[in-house]
Formats: structure tokens, C-alpha cells, sequence
């Protein structure tokens, strides 16, 4: 398979390397997996899958820890894997079964884990910009020496959220990354007709604040961009707006007939595959034999298969459920 | 009598289909807003035709009929596209905003109940908003916590709204035709899972009049009020009632706001019995201010407790059997009736 060029600056470990590999993989196939099986009807509800967009994800949450935070999207499932989520409460959560991250009470687009700092998959387009920002208050205000990454669509960068908290990030020097996966579509909707700029990058402008557009299919083009930002907000030095331009190999949601899209234009980006690409970086720079990395795919397999028989043997939660949770104590 | 009108067997989804091509038919001021209508704007290989059609197809086909000037896709910008929609009403267009689900009311409620609700009281009479805004409703297909709330009873906590919830194809055309001619801010609630739910409509152009309650059954037991896709678990109740000798009237207000009191009221007095059933969650809701009004207006006629059967005051659960268990049953229904006749 033809690869792009991945000539990145950086250099990594082979231990972080093989790390973002095989975070990559375990996220493709968690969306081949969950893409199959919502097919077969197993998942309940609205499935948007991440598969073309691990660079971003893995490049940047890579450099993160559970001190850190996120916030992510209806097309979440690739933050929390990255992001260190549990792979099999993430199988059971798809399912709506107790032993779900959220004991089934969330589903797909409400998958969090607040102990690793993933503060939610979101249901609401640009729900979780202005919580990335309080995330962030929060790291600066106690002096953890965390910061917060805010990823978000193309989509949400037209909502009145994306500009409130970029300036409240702006006059407050919080330390926030806010990160636009620019896919190229909101649901059927191409970004050219939704947005007003060429790059959405440059509204960080308006705000005075940095704004690097960066390809998003190439993840260390990605890491570098976001250890650039990152360490900018670690420094106290302040948010920045980074635009990875990437793509969606699925449609927007399962079920979607996809007629906004040309089969050329998905098999240009497919001959792009992030996955693809890093794959061929590493072998042609001698970190790891193909046999290698074969078995991390294998690895990968099996724990997604092994999850996905727990979460189909596991009990759906009691009815008695519906009713706990709303408050801590009422 | 006028002779009723030919019907035709078609879908809660074709039934509003047909409602807005007549109404922009009738009138060139009507406009359609909102996000993926269409779909596809500015995409080649479609030229002028939709991709979407809405999320749920609802409004597919009119942007071949009446162009992208009058079906306008939206960027995702709540606030923006419902606010625009309601500042072209005060200003001589008569859109039609869809909002996804209701759901996201608020990211765009300021422009709903602060602006678009109050100008005409705060403007001395001297200004209208005709304005109609389409939304999905409802739990029932594990769309969880953030896309499948009712919250028309928020709706109708404010006045300068009009509420209008139907739950068969008929209504569903005859209101949302009365909605788009009303000089009013209308909510319409289309109730997601009634999508595919069939029914004989009328042809024509008549719109249903707003605050008409609709008897879907008759009966000389109990009244049962119930709302959108409540209306046919009641009915379903009704049927093992009926098995057993209790018959069961079944109300459907059709709109919130205003309000049918005199259809409800003299049920009641008929019947001596009310249920309430409402899948919206029940502090302060359409549920509560039904029975307030029964209370307060027709407490002499009643012989037994007015009771509620509702959603838990929690939101929406994911999993299928709790979202199952949230919604009000038939069978829940059936058993609150059997407690009080
Ligand atoms: C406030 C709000 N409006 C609309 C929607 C419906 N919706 C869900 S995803 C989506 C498109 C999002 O596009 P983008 O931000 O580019 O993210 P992508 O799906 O491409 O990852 C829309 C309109 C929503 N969930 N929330
Ligand atoms: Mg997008």
C-alpha cells in the first residue's frame, strides 16, 4: 500500500512508537468491530465511528496522563481508547450492559471516565468546548500542572461555544489545546458551505491566540504540532487552536448512505490510511520487523474479541438502575 | 354536515412532508432552516438534490421542488440559525426552523423564549413572530440521555409559545399546517418513534385548529389524557380495559398551549376518573398542570385520586430494558386505572 510520507522532525522512542501503533490499532479495529456488530444489531442507539482519524487521537493523547484532560464528541470512541479508557467497559457500554464504563447508562456517544481525565464523549455539537475551559480553570487554579485538550469537529467550530471559550481561554490564559478534527463534513453538510474560513485555524486569530493548521493523517506531524501546544499551555503560557485536517472513513453514523461523497474521494484518503502510513515509517526505519508488528495486530484482535464475548455474556443492568445516579443525594 | 374529505394511508413522516409542500406552495414567504435538510450543499455531483433530507428524511424532496434559496441547510449554530428564523418572522418571512431534537433547546433558548416569545407583549401588541419550530421528540430507540427527552412541558411553562404535539399522521398535517398560518411562535413535537406509524390523512389543504382536543375513544369509566406516542399506549390499555369491562375515554390535547380545559373538563364530569400519561419527566409538567386544572375546575366531579403515570424524574437511561422501563407501558397504565375504578 502506497504511504505518506511520514518524515516527521520528531523522534520517538520505539516504546512510544509501538505504543501509538498499536493505540491506533486497537482503536481501527474497535470501529471495524463496533461498525459490524451495530450491523448485526448488537448496539443499540447511534454509532458514529473514528476509523481515518487515529492520528489525531493517538498523536496527541499520547503526550497526555491521567492528570491531564479531554473532552471529546459524538465521534468519541477514538479519544477514550486513546486516552487510556477500559477497551472492554468501553464493548459492554456500546451494548447498554452493566459492566458498561457508565453501567450501560450512557451508550456510545456518553462514554467517560473521569478518573483518566476523559471527561465524556458528547451528544451536543461544541458541548464540550466551554468544559474543556473549566477543566483547565481547574488545573490552573489548583497548580496540578495539568491541561486540558478539547477535541471537536469542523462542525463545532460554527457554534457559539467554540468562540465564547476560546476567548475566555484567551483573556484567562488557560491551559487548554483546543483541537478541530476537520473531517471535511458536518453529517452531509461539506465544510466549504458551513464555514466561513478557508482554515479554521485561522479564527484563532481573532482571538489572538495560535492557530496551526497540521495534517491530521500524518501522526507525527500531529505530535509534534500538539507537543508544540501542549507544552505552551504546561508553561502557563496560554490555550492555542490546532487544526488537524483529517477524514472520516465511515459516513457520518451508522446507517448512513454516504451520497455527499465520491468513491474517488474516499479512496484517495484511504490511500492515505494513518495506520498504513505509520506502519511502513516504522518498518522502513528499522524500529520494528514486519513480524512484529503483526503481532501487535494479533494482540490487538484478540483483546477486542475477548471483549466483545465479555460485553455479549454480561448482564444488562437492573431495572432498578433507571432510577440511581441523577443526584448524590436527594 | 360538509362532506369529509378523501383520505389516503400514509406515514406521521409523510403526513409532515405533505404539510410543509402545501404550505410553501401556498405561500412564498414560508422558508425552511436547518441543519442538513437538504444535505449536501455545495456538493457537485448532487447539483440541487438533497443528501439528507433531514436526519430522518422528513424534509426530503422539497429542495428539488422549491430550491436552496427556500430550504436552507444550516451551519450546526443553534443560536444562530433559530434566532434568524425568528427574527425573519418579525419582518414579513414565515419560516419553518427545524431543531434536531429537542434536546438541544439550549443552545439556542434565549432566542426562543427571551426573544422570539416576548416581542409582541414587550413591543405593546406591535409585533408578531410567526414562526414555527419543528423538533424530535422522545425516548424509545436508545438514542440516550441527550437526544431523547420530551421537554414540551418547558414549552409550555412560557407564555408567547404555542405547543402542539401530535400523535397520528392526520394531526400531524392538519397542526402543522394551523402551526405555519398561526401569527404565533409554535413548537411542534414530533415524536421520533411515530415516524413510521400509519394512519388515513385527509386530502387538502385543511389545517386542524389549535387548542381543539381530539376523543380518540370513547368511554364512560375513566378518562385517560394522553400525549404524542402516550396517546396509543393508552389506547392499547384501553383495549385490555374494555376486556374487562372498564371503558376508558382517551383524550388527546393535541396542543399544550392553549389548552382544550372545556373538552377535558366535561370528560371528566362524565367520567368521574382521570389518568394522566406523559412520557415527559414529571416536575412541573404538562401531567401536573392537567391535573392542577382538573383540581382546581372539576374537583366535584371527581370520585377518586387523579392520578399520574409518567417518566421517572431522571434522564433518558441508554440500556434497552431501563429505557424500556422508563417509558410509560400500557400495562402501567391498565394497572393505575384498575387502583381507582
Ligand atoms: C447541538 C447539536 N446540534 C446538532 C447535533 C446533530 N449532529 C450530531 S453530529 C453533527 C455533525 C457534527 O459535525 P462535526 O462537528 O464536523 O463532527 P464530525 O461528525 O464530522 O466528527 C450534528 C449536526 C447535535 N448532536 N448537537
Ligand atoms: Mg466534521
Amino acid at each position: 500500500m502506497a504511504a505518506a510520507s511520514t518524515a516527521g522532525a520528531v523522534e520517538l522512542s520505539r516504546d512510544t512508537l509501538l505504543e501509538m501503533y498499536e493505540r491506533m490499532v486497537q482503536i481501527r479495529i474497535f470501529e471495524d468491530l463496533a461498525g459490524k456488530n451495530f450491523a448485526a444489531g448488537l448496539i443499540p442507539g447511534f454509532v458514529h465511528l473514528y476509523a481515518g482519524e487515529e492520528a489525531v487521537a493517538v498523536g496527541i493523547c499520547s503526550q497526555l496522563t491521567d492528570n491531564d484532560y479531554i473532552t471529546s464528541t459524538h465521534r468519541g470512541h477514538g479519544h477514550c481508547i486513546a486516552k487510556g479508557v477500559d477497551i472492554p467497559g468501553m464493548v459492554a457500554e456500546l451494548m447498554g450492559k452493566s459492566t458498561g464504563v457508565c453501567k450501560g447508562k450512557g451508550g456510545s456517544m456518553h462514554i467517560a471516565d473521569v478518573e483518566k481525565g476523559m471527561l465524556g464523549a458528547n451528544g451536543i455539537v461544541g458541548g464540550g468546548i466551554p468544559l474543556a475551559c473549566g477543566a483547565a480553570l481547574t488545573a490552573k487554579t489548583l497548580g496540578t500542572g495539568g491541561v486540558a485538550v478539547c477535541f471537536f469537529g469542523d462542525g463545532a467550530a460554527n457554534q457559539g461555544t467554540f468562540h465564547e471559550g476560546l476567548n475566555l481561554a484567551a483573556i484567562w490564559n488557560l491551559p487548554v489545546v483546543f483541537v478541530c478534527e476537520n473531517n471535511g463534513y458536518a453529517e452531509s453538510t461539506p465544510v466549504r458551505y458551513h464555514c466561513s474560513a478557508s482554515d479554521i485555524a485561522n479564527r484563532a486569530g481573532a482571538y489572538e491566540i495560535p492557530g496551526v493548521v497540521v495534517d491530521g493523517l500524518d501522526v507525527f506531524a500531529v505530535y509534534e504540532a500538539a507537543g508544540e501546544a501542549i507544552a505552551r499551555a504546561r508553561r502557563g503560557d496560554g490555550p492555542s487552536l490546532l487544526e488537524a485536517k483529517t477524514y472520516r472513513f465511515y459516513g457520518h453514523f451508522q446507517g448512513d448512505q454516504v451520497t455527499y461523497r465520491t468513491a474517488e474521494e474516499l479512496d484517495q484518503y484511504k490511500q492515505r490510511d494513518p495506520i498504513a502510513a505509520l506502519h511502513v515509517a516504522i518498518v522502513d526505519r528499522g524500529i520494528a520487523s514486519e513480524d512484529e508488528l503483526a503481532t501487535i495486530d494479533a494482540r490487538v484482535t484478540q483483546q477486542l474479541d475477548d471483549a466483545w464475548t465479555a460485553a455479549k455474556e454480561a448482564p444488562f443492568p437492573e431495572l432498578a438502575e433507571t432510577l440511581t445516579d441523577v443526584y448524590v443525594r436527594y | 354536515m360538509v362532506a369529509a374529505a378523501a383520505t389516503r394511508t400514509m406515514t406521521y413522516q409523510q403526513a409532515i412532508t405533505e404539510a410543509l409542500q402545501i404550505a410553501m406552495r401556498e405561500d412564498p414567504t414560508v422558508v425552511l432552516l436547518g441543519e442538513d435538510i437538504a444535505g449536501g450543499a455545495m456538493v457537485d455531483h448532487l447539483v440541487n438534490d438533497d443528501a439528507w433530507g433531514g436526519p430522518m428524511g422528513v424534509t426530503k424532496g422539497l429542495v428539488q421542488e422549491f430550491g436552496r434559496n427556500r430550504v436552507l441547510d444550516t451551519p450546526i449554530t443553534e443560536a444562530g440559525f433559530i434566532g434568524a428564523a425568528v427574527g425573519a418572522a418579525a419582518t414579513g418571512l414565515r419560516p419553518v426552523a427545524e431543531l434536531m431534537f429537542v434536546d438541544f433547546f439550549g443552545c439556542c433558548m434565549d432566542q426562543i423564549f427571551d426573544q422570539g416569545a416576548k416581542f409582541r407583549y414587550m413591543f405593546g401588541g406591535k409585533a408578531k413572530c410567526p414562526v414555527t419550530i419543528r423538533t424530535q421528540i422522545g425516548a424509545g430507540v436508545s438514542a440516550a440521555g441527550q437526544h431523547s427527552g420530551c421537554h414540551y412541558s418547558v414549552f409550555t411553562h412560557m407564555p408567547g409559545i404555542k405547543c402542539v404535539i401530535p400523535s397520528t399522521p392526520a394531526d400531524a398535517k392538519g397542526l402543522l399546517l394551523s402551526a405555519i398560518r398561526d401569527d404565533d411562535l409554535v413548537m411542534f413535537f414530533e415524536n421520533k418513534v411515530l415516524y413510521g406509524t400509519k394512519g388515513e390523512v385527509p386530502e387538502g389543504e385543511d389545517g386542524i385548529p389549535l387548542g381543539v382536543a381530539d376523543i380518540k375513544r370513547e368511554g364512560d369509566d375513566v378518562t385517560i389524557v394522553a400525549i404524542s406516542r402516550m396517546v396509543h399506549q393508552a389506547l392499547s390499555a384501553a383495549e385490555a380495559l374494555s376486556a374487562e369491562g372498564i371503558e376508558a375515554e382517551v383524550i388527546d390535547p393535541r396542543t399544550l398551549s392553549p389548552l382544550d380545559d372545556e373538552t377535558i373538563l366535561s370528560s371528566v364530569a362524565k367520567t368521574h376518573r382521570l389518568v394522566i400519561v406523559d412520557e415527559d419527566n414529571p416536575r412541573c409538567s404538562a401531567a401536573t398542570d392537567i391535573a392542577a386544572l382538573v383540581a382546581d375546575r372539576g374537583f366535584d366531579t371527581l370520585d377518586a385520586p387523579i392520578k399520574l403515570v409518567t417518566a421517572p424524574h431522571t434522564p433518558v437511561p441508554f440500556s434497552p430494558p431501563l429505557e424500556q422501563f422508563y417509558v410509560p407501558s400500557p400495562e402501567r397504565i391498565a394497572d393505575v386505572v384498575r387502583e381507582i375504578v
